[in-house]
């Protein structure tokens, strides 16, 4: 009896510590940067970032070469939540940051509860370089700045004119703006169009019902929590629950949706296959249409979008306290988000500046896309950012857009009933806190 | 151990006794220090270590289940229990342990299947031994995340490889990622890929130390190369076929790297039809809670999962194999005499 007993413990004793040792190997460990010395020897500079940000390797050759000794590594995540959960994870440990972390305005809030994690970006030599809403994102309530503005992402709609024509509407670019109601387009009028072309071709108008939805819920003032207490009203705005409704009766009830779920691989093949004929599109979408589309003629930018205005996304360069070399990061910083250099990047892969020059500059008001028939989508993403209602963000939005989301996801592209999904969201909901 | 040094000094302080010695020399006192203190001292290394890497880490996550603790606020009220209540009513943490598992049994039973018979085929006499041996590791040696990006291509639901085949035979296309069964098939599918030669060179190591004698005895009596599989090579390796059990049973209920690289988002799916409770604890510790006292709660909650598992499995393999076991006892001791 009292040997099976030890014998127990003993085998405890193992089970315990191989399932700690097994533990303990999961943990992923970044290398390290090897060069690193004080001010005035050899650095190197991390910059992360996510999706596109326009900048080139030729952009950092440049910079390197008018700053002998920085060298410039740039690391790319592919989507802004593993960017996100990367950063985190590092803040938090206090070590593993890149020099420059780039982060994503629906999540910038929650960072700007904890300023201490990042430097002081404010100086006068940026002052009036941004948008004054892009600035205010990122200042916290005692004025500290932790992020240089990179883009904003005023919203036009992409579509293919060859496939609008097979189904009989208007191919040319003015025209597609008008049917889609000019100045006075709305969601309604929007999922109408797509219904005729559906009814026509009998294949699916948008992509993905979740990014729909997205670009709905980026017109709201304050869709999920008040901005004067910071409570999370999501469950009781009742815009929430309608555009939730129209977008999942759109995508699956008229079956407009492609039922995707944008970034995945089967999202990125049907960019081949014709698999949709319109997406919402924000500047820095331009260069992942072309990226997934290469080869595929027939896509086009119309100056038009749905119920007003609208902006989806944009970015932030901070610059993590954590870091080796935190002044020459935030030189870097001030550099990649100059007006020159976002133009540049806008050239390269469509990131709209937030830059009060760079918007005025002759570049961007020229700019055509090669890719998008010559659009001339400088002009168009301008006229777009016309009147764009910034959205109140608290520390909470991230989370709710990130059920909401996956509860649309659940009805669009696998099935789901809505009404349950719409419960589950609200479960989430309740449990914040 | 411990008798015989009792022993001993009793056996030295009994001639001192009537003097009552007033003064004791310093080495006399080092001796003794030596005898009692020194093979706790030898032992040491290993406990030193189990506590720093094992008992700490542990202890410690049970301290911190307790607290408030957020990711980037750190440590803040203490909260009792509230981080297990609040788990144990989140029906995330049952999709994640339901999740676990499913794909648990769905990787690890086929997978030790499959390693003990390729085992087997790779103990007998084969041509090129060496090449088949280094090929079924082969699958281990290459990196979670190019699997992942292998399988994925695979398991995409509507242009994935492995729709088009069923296609071929006129099978529906399979919702890889958006229903439940099919997203823990595709799952386990990548930890077999990977695992299984892993366990199958472990169990050949096993099966290459049972004494060829015994083969040769069961030829000699008759026996079929079936009976003589289940008759002695799995008896014999009943203390590796523990062994492997227990660390599957770990790694299966810890998965992690597969399922979450397994889409995009590393979420476990929109409606987390692939979530494992890893994942979740990993979900709450750094994605939208960034609670580390809800993470903690949920660590040590699998911790207790995983021990009592792993002694279910160590109960049953022991009763699943020791019925052959004193046959196989009797027949060594048989040759012995002979």
């Amino acid at each position: 009896m009292r040997k099976t007993t030890r014998k127990a413990w003993a085998l405890a004793a193992g089970v315990t510590s191989i399932a700690l040792v097994a533990t303990a190997c999961s943990s992923s460990d970044d290398p390290g940067e090897g060069d690193e010395t004080a001010d005035g020897g050899n650095i190197t500079l991390t910059v992360a970032t996510f999706n596109e940000f326009g900048y080139t390797d030729e952009m950092f050759d440049r910079y390197e070469a008018e700053h002998p000794g920085v060298t410039i590594e740039q690391k790319v995540a592919a989507t802004s939540n593993e960017a996100r959960e990367n950063l985190n994870t590092r803040l938090a440990a206090g070590s593993g940051t890149a020099d420059i972390e780039a982060i994503e305005v629906d999540w910038l809030p929650e960072l700007l509860q904890y300023p201490d994690y990042f430097e002081d970006l404010s100086s006068p030599e940026v002052e009036g370089r941004w948008l004054d809403w892009k600035v205010q994102q990122a200042t916290t309530a005692d004025g500290k700045l932790i992020g240089y503005g990179t883009d904003i992402g005023p919203e036009g709609i992409a579509y293919r004119a060859d496939l609008f024509q097979a189904a009989g509407l208007p191919a040319d670019r003015e025209a597609v703006a008008e049917l889609f109601g000019g100045e006075s387009a709305t969601w309604e009028k929007f999922f109408e169009v797509g219904k005729t072309y559906t009814s026509a071709t009998g294949k699916p108008f948008f992509d993905s019902a979740a990014a729909i939805y997205q670009g709905m819920v980026n017109q709201e003032e304050a869709a999920y929590e008040d901005p004067d207490s910071g409570d999370v009203i999501a469950l009781e705005n009742p815009r929430v629950k309608e555009m939730y409704e129209q977008v999942t009766t759109a995508a699956v009830g008229d079956n407009l949706s492609a039922h995707f779920e944008q970034w995945q691989p089967d999202w990125q093949n049907a960019f081949q296959n014709d698999g949709f004929a319109v997406m919402l599109a924000p500047g820095w979408m331009l260069g992942v249409i072309a990226g997934n589309a290469a080869g595929v003629t027939g896509w086009d930018l119309a100056d038009v979008f749905p119920g007003g205005a609208g902006n989806w996304g944009g970015s932030f360069l901070t610059v993590p306290s954590q870091g080796a070399n935190v002044e020459a990061a935030k030189e870097l910083a001030a550099w990649l988000t100059a007006p020159e250099q976002q133009i540049e990047a806008f050239q390269n892969k469509g990131t709209f500046p937030s830059q009060v020059e760079a918007l005025e500059s002759d570049e961007i008001k020229s700019a055509t896309n090669e890719f998008f028939n010559n659009a001339p989508v400088g002009e168009i993403l301008a006229n777009r950012a016309q009147g764009v209602v910034v959205p109140f963000k608290g520390p909470q939005y991230f989370t709710v857009q990130d059920a909401i989301n996956n509860a649309i996801t659940q009805v669009d592209v696998n099935g789901a009933d809505a009404a349950a999904e719409w419960a589950t969201f609200e479960g989430v909901v309740q449990g914040l806190g | 151990m411990a008798t015989s040094t009792t022993q001993s000094r009793a056996g030295r302080r009994l001639p001192d006794s009537p003097r009552t010695p007033r003064r004791v020399g310093f080495s006399q006192k080092l001796s003794r220090w030596d005898v009692k203190v020194s093979p706790y001292l030898y032992i040491s290394p290993f406990f030193i270590l189990f506590g720093l890497t094992g008992l700490f880490p542990l202890a410690y996550t049970a301290y911190v289940s307790v607290y408030d603790w957020h990711l980037l606020g750190g440590q803040g009220d203490f909260v009792g229990f509230e981080n297990f209540a609040f788990v144990f009513q989140e029906p995330n943490f049952w999709k994640g342990l339901r999740n676990t598992f499913s794909i648990f049994l769905l990787s690890t039973i086929p997978q030790l299947m499959v390693a003990i018979v390729l085992a087997a085929l790779l103990d007998a006499n084969l041509r090129a031994k060496t090449f088949w041996r280094m090929g079924v590791l082969v699958p281990y040696v290459i990196a979670p995340v190019a699997v992942s990006l292998i399988f994925g291509k695979i398991f995409a639901d509507q242009s994935g490889l492995a729709n088009s085949i069923l296609g071929t035979f006129g099978v529906e296309p399979i919702r890889w990622h958006g229903s439940v069964l099919p997203s823990h098939m595709a799952v386990a599918t990548m930890v077999n890929f990977r695992w299984t030669g892993y366990n199958t060179l472990i169990l050949l190591a096993a099966m290459q130390a049972v004494p060829r004698e015994l083969y040769e005895a069961a030829v000699i009596d008759g026996a079929t190369r079936l009976r003589q599989f289940f008759s002695i090579t799995i008896p014999q390796i009943r203390p590796t076929l523990i062994f492997v059990v227990i660390t599957s049973t770990i790694g299966g209920l810890q998965i992690f790297d597969e399922p979450r690289l397994f889409d995009q988002i590393g979420q476990g799916g929109p409606g987390r039809q692939w979530m494992t409770v890893t994942m979740y604890i990993y979900e709450l510790g750094f994605g939208n809670q960034k609670s580390f006292g809800r993470a903690a709660a949920v660590a040590w909650v699998l911790f207790l999962i995983i021990l009592a598992v792993g002694l279910l499995n160590f109960w049953l393999t022991q009763r699943i194999a020791s019925d052959a076991t004193p046959q196989a006892r009797k027949s060594r001791r048989k040759k012995v005499k002979r």
